[in-house]
């Protein structure tokens, strides 16, 4: 099998806050193979930012730590490095986006002279090359007329161009790694998948894996080889995309997919719902940090924590059900699974 | 008198100056909404699409009089609601409220969550305290909130509920009418699909007649009746829900719906990625506006503007060359 370029392993991020230090992700691991995208969703506040951040050790800025686990890149752990070390792997090995491109650019540069800039730091370029390659990274992320563009500033174009501009940064130094978080969820649909094949056809092009954190399946489903599920700091539920679109196991995936307003499913009839709300980092439920919302919590769910182990080939699951009663579980949760959500919804 | 629309826009137009200089000399104009015409049926949902600054919000605030047109009529029950004396003009204001898509920006944050739901009722109706609080413990139970926590203040809510909060507000004069402007689109989806369902509730309930404006094309199918599609200060195409998603007529329409990624792995489908940006609307492109990035445009399309013409039962397109 091949080996992969990023190994996050029982990652645990904290903060520093009023309340004390509290911990944002909790023993969190995922893989990326070479070539690979792997998807990182769940819903806003479950700590998929707050792990990219770690990984590229920016959380260091951000009032924030790494407690315990690794970072292994090419065989290095980049928790441990110093962060004059990851200044240098940073934007050169790995690159990250953000959602907002403005975030990214400096306005009061034109976007060559902020592409040029890093290559001249990390690949030693002279002035000259390097503008020219800023032209020919213009070109490849699909900007027309890139000699003229090129000389322009952040607000003389629209967010989508913005956002290939970030694009066209990010990769060029040919990083190995992109890490992409939630780069076009502030874009219309139409400049998404825009941006969705650019990434596609890039990846294909120049080799890179991907981790892109998305809160939206459907950007999972487009992308993803293998996805990753983030619930309240910890992953739930981690398999191939096949695997988690046609036999999710955890009821967190199971109710995230039944809560789309589906292209399946009955018009205008009630939609499935996830009872509550995510729980606080300050204030999170003992045992399963799910079993709140859980409609197949039983005693056990409430006093001890499930851990993520593979169920099958391919899928690993944290949740209680899987272990002791999976069969049982799994063939319920077929029989049910709209059917049984309408009478969940009812029940509440 | 039986009519068929409850809301009824006729030839809008809402231009926005553009000034410059010292002498804030006017030196064009933002064609925001050009000329839309449209109607939306009593208890129905119209959905509103397209994609960011096409005039979605615009036409939503001129439908509810709070900005007025550059030109064109918007009827109320068949009342032009810009020829009302001042008591019919109360009372419309009570027939026809908006939600808002960002539920913290629109809520004062140092209002509590009692002042927020009762101010209409306080405004409109000059009820006692005590009816006020009396109401508020009802609307609150109405959208699934604690009604003991109305002494608290926004932010002690979630988004989810500051939503609930928002539309707690909106019915609080029982209104015909409401205009939710990606009143959903901030929120994750499982909390969405609460409020969705919440929405639809009150609906069948209350009788309401929603104008739905959302980018997320999925929440648009699943809770409107009919769908208009607007690009570029147009409306290019409208037409039942299951008729648009099933055939669009028009080509934007087409490429719009074929950029939704859909939550099925298995069927990455081909689709109609389209070049370049939206121009501006200061300085729309001659003929159809879609045009330069339209990929079935001929040479009459740069020439001629498509009116929205009826092309079979409850369906308009606006294009010479409609998708068949
Ligand atoms: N700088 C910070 N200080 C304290 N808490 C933070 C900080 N950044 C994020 N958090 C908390 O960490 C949790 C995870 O946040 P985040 O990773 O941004 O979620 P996501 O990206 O999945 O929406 C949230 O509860 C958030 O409030
Ligand atoms: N008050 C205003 N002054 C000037 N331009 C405006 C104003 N409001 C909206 N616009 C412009 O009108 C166009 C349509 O905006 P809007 O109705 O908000 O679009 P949407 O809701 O579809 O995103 C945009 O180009 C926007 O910049
Ligand atoms: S461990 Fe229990 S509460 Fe948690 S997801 Fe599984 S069944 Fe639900
Ligand atoms: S009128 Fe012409 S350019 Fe416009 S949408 Fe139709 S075919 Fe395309
Ligand atoms: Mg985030
Ligand atoms: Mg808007």
């Amino acid at each position: 099998m091949e080996r992969n370029i990023l190994e996050i392993k029982n990652l645990t991020t904290c903060f520093f806050t009023d309340d004390g230090t509290v911990k944002a992700t909790d023993r969190v691991s995922i893989s990326v193979g070479k070539g690979q995208t792997v998807c990182l969703v769940g819903e806003s506040g479950s700590g998929k930012s707050v792990t990219s951040l770690a990984v590229m050790r920016l959380i260091d800025y951000a009032g924030g730590f790494i407690q315990s686990g690794n970072v292994m890149f090419h065989g290095q752990d980049l928790a441990a490095k110093d962060l004059d070390e990851m200044m240098h792997i940073r934007g050169n090995k790995i690159a990250m986006i953000f959602q907002d491109p403005m975030s990214a650019l400096n306005p009061v540069f034109t976007v060559g002279d902020q592409i040029a800039e890093s290559l001249m730091l990390h690949q030693n370029m002279s002035q000259q090359d390097a503008f020219k390659k800023a032209i020919e990274m213009l070109r490849l992320v699909g900007i027309p007329a890139p000699e003229v563009r090129v000389k322009q500033y952040p607000h003389e174009m629209s967010g989508g161009m913005c956002q290939r501009v970030v694009i066209a940064m990010a990769l060029a130094c040919n990083p190995e790694m992109l890490i992409a978080d939630e780069p076009t969820t502030a874009l219309d649909v139409t400049v998404q998948a825009q941006i969705l094949d650019l990434l596609r056809r890039l990846q294909k092009e120049l080799g890179m894996s991907i981790l892109l954190i998305t809160h939206d399946m459907g950007v999972a489903a487009e992308m993803a080889d293998r996805i990753a599920v983030m619930y309240a700091g910890t992953i739930v539920e981690e398999g191939t995309v096949e695997r988690i679109f046609d036999e999710p196991r955890h009821p967190y995936t199971i109710g995230l997919l039944q809560s789309i307003p589906g292209f399946e499913g009955e018009r205008g009839g009630e939609l499935y719902t996830i009872q509550g709300t995510i729980p606080s980092i300050t204030q999170l439920p003992t045992g399963c940090r799910f079993h709140p919302r859980c409609p197949h919590a039983i005693d056990k769910c409430r006093k001890e924590e499930p851990i993520l182990r593979e169920v099958v080939t391919g899928q690993q699951v944290a949740c209680w059900l899987n272990e002791d009663v999976s069969n049982h579980f799994r063939n319920n949760q077929r029989a049910n699974s709209i059917a049984g959500s309408k009478a969940e919804v009812n029940r509440q | 008198m039986n009519r068929e629309y409850l809301i009824e826009a006729n030839h809008i137009k809402k231009y926005f100056p553009i000034k410059a200089g010292l002498l804030s000399r006017v030196i064009g104009h933002v064609k925001a909404v050009d000329d839309v015409s449209f109607g939306i049926r009593p208890g129905e949902t119209f959905g509103l699409v397209g994609e960011s600054g096409c005039g979605k919000s615009t036409l939503g605030r001129v439908v509810l009089n709070l900005q007025r047109a550059t030109s064109g009529e918007v009827l109320f029950d068949g009342t032009n609601i810009h020829q009302v004396n001042r008591q019919e003009n109360l009372k419309l204001r009570r027939d026809m409220q908006i939600i808002f898509q960002d539920p913290f920006g629109s809520l004062n944050p140092r209002f509590l969550v009692s002042d927020i739901i009762g101010e209409p009722l306080r405004v409109h109706l000059r009820a006692s305290a005590k009816e006020i609080d009396e109401r508020v413990v009802e609307l609150m139970s109405l959208v699934g909130l604690d009604p003991s926590r109305r002494n608290r203040y926004p932010h002690e809510f979630s988004g989810g509920q500051r939503q609930r909060i928002g539309i707690a507000r909106s019915i609080a004069l029982s209104p015909r009418f409401i205009v939710a402007d990606e009143a959903v689109s901030a929120l994750d989806v499982s909390v969405q699909s609460q409020v969705l369902n919440l929405m639809m509730k009150l609906q069948k309930e209350m009788g309401l007649t929603y104008l739905f404006i959302a980018h997320g094309l999925n929440v648009v199918r699943h809770i409107s009746d009919r769908v208009g599609v607007m690009y570029l200060g147009k409306m290019v195409e409208i037409a039942r829900t299951d008729d648009l998603f099933a055939q669009p007529l028009h080509p934007y329409t087409a490429a719009l719906l074929s950029a939704i990624p859909k939550p099925t792995p298995h069927r990455r489908q081909e689709r109609i990625v389209l070049q370049g940006d939206v121009p501006s609307p200061a300085n729309p492109p001659s003929g159809c506006r879609f045009h330069p990035r339209c990929p079935m445009a001929q040479e009459r399309c740069s020439k001629e503007i498509p009116e929205l013409i009826e092309v079979g039962q409850d369906r308009q397109v606006a294009c010479h060359f409609p998708l068949a």
